[in-house]
């Protein structure tokens, strides 16, 4: 009965699945959430005043970098919990029920990745060159 | 409700007719969510493409309160752990139950569309509607439509609530209630996007 499919095509979820999904959601939403709560406000800790201009610039330059970090972090941190909701509350695998379901969204992604991805191209190139001529 | 509860097997064994319907409708349910996905990529391409036209207003980081957005998150998150109780217990033919953690979810749900209401309210009550900027246009229209896609699965919610209660767990009701799972997982997903580009980016600047 467990391993059956449900009427909608979906596979059987378990109460272990369901809770694996939850506390690891709750994981990675808490990393990226505490990454930008505690970094962030680090980087304002910093007594600029004081410091001789060189310093001054070396403290930039190392904001700059925790918040490279920071900004991977977020990204990754949403990647996999996206992963980790379609695998543990969606059901999606790579069983042939699953199939089309798996082909149609990868579909859907490459539609996504040329969407977004070639919007801000076009839109950030064309606002450089604004800015270049202006 | 006796006849319903028996096995789920034999109810697939007599209406394999059924099953098959049931499994197109969800495919078709499953295209119509893709569709709506790259609705929500051209929101946030726009989004990010204007998310530094502030036009002189207050910026993100002015704005939002990180620990309020993961309330709502924790909220929504809950919410979709809740309905996947309801479909676990609706495998196992308990109406009672599915009813139970249907109502966990939709409170959970109500709780989170409450909380975006509420905060909508207070930025436009502040001067910083979707008029102000580029920015907070780009903002309410991206939030906004999940906001009402939230809304509509609460309507859909309660509908499919009354009709187990109704018609108890029938094969259709099962096929409407995986449906609106696919639904409620899915705006869950979208959430992870909006509070990672929107929200965690917005405060970053």
């Amino acid at each position: 009965m467990t391993q059956s499919h449900s009427i909608a095509g979906e596979a059987h979820g378990s109460l272990r699945g369901y809770v694996t999904g939850f506390v690891l959601s709750l994981i990675l939403t808490a990393i990226p959430f505490a990454l930008v709560m505690v970094g962030n406000g680090s980087t304002s800790v910093p007594e600029v005043g004081i410091f001789i201009e060189r310093n001054v610039q070396v403290t930039e330059y190392v904001v700059d970098v925790s918040k490279a970090i920071i900004l991977g972090g977020i990204f990754i941190a949403a990647i996999i919990q996206i992963l980790v909701h379609l695998h543990y509350f969606l059901h999606m695998d790579r069983s042939s029920g699953q199939r089309w379901n798996l082909m149609t969204f990868l579909f859907a992604t490459l539609v996504m990745a040329i969407f977004i991805g070639g919007s801000l191209w076009i839109m950030f190139d064309l606002h450089y060159r604004m800015m270049g001529s202006a | 409700m006796t006849a319903h509860a028996q096995s789920i097997e034999a109810a697939h064994a007599a209406d394999h007719g059924h099953h098959d319907v049931q499994e197109s409708r969800a495919f078709g349910f499953w295209l119509y969510i893709l569709s709506d996905l790259i609705l929500f990529s051209a929101l946030f391409a726009t989004f990010v493409v204007q998310m530094r036209s502030f036009a002189g207003g207050p910026t993100g980081k002015d704005l939002f309160d990180l620990s309020y957005v993961a309330g709502e998150t924790l909220l929504l998150l809950l919410s979709s752990a809740a309905y996947g109780l309801a479909v676990l217990a609706m495998q196992e033919e308990r109406g009672a139950q599915v009813l139970r953690w249907l109502g966990v979810t939709f409170l959970l749900g109500l709780g989170f569309i409450l909380m975006e209401v509420h905060e909508f309210r207070h930025l436009i009550a502040e001067g910083n509607g979707p008029n102000r900027s580029g920015f907070l246009s780009a903002y309410f229209t991206l939030v906004g439509t999940h906001g009402t896609h939230v809304t509509f699965g609460l309507i859909w919610m309660a509908m499919l609530m009354l009709q187990v209660v109704v018609k108890g767990l029938s094969a259709p009701v099962q096929g409407r209630l995986l449906r609106l799972s696919v639904f409620w997982h899915f705006l869950d997903i979208v959430w992870i996007g909006v509070f990672s580009v929107v929200y965690l980016l917005g405060v970053m600047q």
